[in-house]
């Protein structure tokens, strides 16, 4: 394994792991029916018991 | 209704603990006596007498408790443990002071080198480790340990998991506090920034580290609250995190099971690269994502308001962590590390930038509807100027770990500003806002003692902060462009002992900003001994009545 191979590798792998993750992440957070649940949770700190 | 009498008899756990700290006890004082260096024989000592003590607390705490273990709930409301983390805010408060304290002899030191007197234990080379571990580790560590013990029982609306367990976490990381400092005070290191704990130290810290990742843990398991809350994510990263690096960064093989010096296991540039791969992400780790959990709480409660956006706070975690990871190589620049993994630490420490900014701005964003407290509120005030600081720290990283910025600032003091720039800013600042709201909460007070001390904490440490970053901005930028001038003839313009001297009014400016940031720790601690003592300045009846303030319900008369 050359050099170039190694690294074309690396970089085109890394690239689709990370915009793989960032995306998930995003449609699970901008998901639809999470919203009342997030909603809910951001106020979480101000409820008292 | 006839009480029902429980036989009261030692639980497992109390038996198991006492028995491994009998043992351990025995083992360490054989230790002690067998020892090949003095620091190890007086270290083990420690841990031997650390050892009875425990057992013996063991057994006085069960002379003193009912045969019942602790209810779950009362009244159908959680139980909180909030002993250990009284004891963390108070340990934090201590340590803080200590580490300032030190801070501020070794900025003098440098200006006047002949104050380390003399004396070895005094020097430069082993006050500097004591200030850097004093101010991370033990302030900082403290109120992490405190802060997510408190905030995961709340936030799972669940008692904390274990009944010694949380002490042994609290007590046993103060031990290992003690262990490591007054070990570089006797010369003890392994010479790794930030990590410089030799090896029986660190597996001390790896049991108490593992207990707390295991109550931590235990606690979110029988949570009430379905959702697990933010900033219970971001704690569990920091201490899942700090985990893997504390235990890979210290693979060492000691020299002899008794004595304390050891051998790292990889050598050379690898080990260079571990180091900075573990020291990077303590900043990330431990000194950000701890401390955002901190402000994913604090913040919202004392403001008030909930989180601006609760999806931000989701992407903002897993970039953060996904990220940090990556950046520890901008510490290597123009070494023998290879190029490309230069470059690579460069390109994330760049993009990290969006999610540390995205942090900030869903912090700031928080008081959307509450900005008029920043007038009357000191304690929100210290946290809205730490995540100013915060996003000032997180831009000025990324520029410097550019290769043709870090050309120039590298091993200069323009890295010890940014550095406080982010911890006294930032890490220390949040920190404060956190203890100021914490201890009130812990001691059923409704407010803090004297929130005019607040404020004068608040502006006398601001401008410490303010003149130590201004004096190390001028000194490190003065102090690369002087190594790096060149004569017409191609020599070098200066020397190096020319570019120390032209840093010496800078190294003074420095040490009274330190001052003034002691002080004003010294005027927090005052103010929050007062809180827990109970006393009320007369000035505190006009403040603004924020009626239901968190915590203030147990004070509530019972008829």
């Amino acid at each position: 394994m050359t050099y170039e191979s190694a690294a074309a590798f690396a970089q085109t792998s890394g690239l689709i792991y990370f915009v793989g993750i960032f995306v998930a992440v995003c449609l699970y957070a901008f998901w639809p029916r999470n919203r009342i649940r997030f909603d809910a949770a951001a106020h979480l700190p101000l409820i008292e018991d | 209704m006839a009480a029902t009498t429980v036989p009261k008899h030692l639980t497992e756990g109390e038996v198991g603990l006492g028995l491994t700290l009998l043992v351990g006890a025995f083992l360490c004082a054989l230790a002690s006596a067998r020892a090949v260096d003095a620091p190890f024989g007086i270290h083990m000592a420690v841990f031997a007498l650390a050892g009875f003590v425990g057992v013996a607390a063991i057994l006085k705490r069960y002379e003193g408790r009912p045969a019942e273990s602790a209810p779950q709930e009362i009244d159908g409301r959680p139980n909180y443990n909030l002993g250990p983390v009284k004891f963390a805010s108070i340990a934090a408060m201590a340590w803080g002071i200590a580490g300032f304290l030190v801070g501020c002899i070794i900025a003098f030191q440098l200006w006047a080198p002949a104050l380390n007197l003399g004396l070895e234990y005094a020097s430069f080379g082993r006050l500097r480790p004591l200030h850097t571990s004093a101010v991370i580790f033990a302030f900082g560590g403290n109120v992490l340990i405190g802060t997510s013990l408190y905030v995961v029982q709340r936030t799972c609306r669940a008692r904390l998991a274990g009944d010694l367990a949380p002490w042994f976490v609290v007590l046993g990381y103060n031990l290992f506090i003690v262990i490591a400092g007054t070990g570089y005070l006797m010369g003890v290191t392994q010479s790794k920034e930030y990590a410089e704990p030799e090896w029986y130290a660190d597996l001390w810290l790896t049991v108490v580290w593992v207990v707390y990742l295991l109550v931590f843990l235990a606690t979110l398991w029988k949570r009430k609250e379905p959702h697990i809350f933010v900033a219970n994510w971001f704690y569990l990263a920091f201490i899942v995190t700090i985990a893997m690096l504390h235990i890979v960064n210290n693979l060492a093989l000691p020299v002899t099971v008794f004595g304390s010096k050891s051998y790292p296991i990889f050598a050379g540039v690898q080990d260079a690269l571990i180091q900075w791969w573990y020291g990077h992400n303590a900043v990330g780790f431990f000194l950000t994502a701890g401390f955002l959990a901190i402000m994913y709480y604090f913040v919202p409660k004392r403001a008030e308001r909930p989180i601006y956006s609760y999806r931000l706070s989701i992407i903002h975690f897993w970039a953060l962590i996904f990220m940090y990871i990556w950046a520890g190589p901008h510490h290597l620049h123009y070494t023998a590390l290879p190029d490309w993994a230069q470059t690579l630490g460069m390109t994330f420490s760049i993009m990290l930038w969006m999610p540390s900014w995205g942090g900030m701005i869903n912090g700031l964003m928080t008081l959307s509807g509450a900005w008029d407290k920043l007038r009357t509120d000191p304690v929100l005030r210290f946290m809205v100027v730490s995540l100013a600081f915060y996003g000032m720290a997180t831009f000025e990283g990324p520029m410097m770990s550019i290769k043709a910025v870090n050309a120039l600032s590298h091993y200069t003091d323009w890295t010890i500003g940014h550095v406080h720039s982010g911890a006294l800013g930032w890490v220390a600042y949040i920190s404060f806002g956190a203890l100021y709201c914490l201890v009130p909460w812990l001691w059923n007070r409704r407010e803090v003692y004297s929130l005019k001390l607040v404020e004068w904490h608040f502006w006398v440490s601001t401008l410490g902060i303010v003149l130590y970053i201004t004096s190390m901005w001028v000194a490190g930028i003065m102090q690369g462009l002087m190594w790096r001038a060149y004569n017409a003839l191609g020599f070098l313009e200066y020397s190096f002992v020319e570019t120390v001297e032209a840093m010496q009014p800078y190294y003074l400016v420095r040490a009274l900003g330190g001052v003034l940031f002691l002080i004003g720790g010294l005027i927090m601690a005052y103010n929050l001994a007062m809180t827990i003592a109970g006393r009320t300045a007369v000035e505190s009846e006009a403040v603004p009545a924020g009626d239901a303030l968190p915590g203030a319900a147990g004070l509530a008369p019972a008829e």
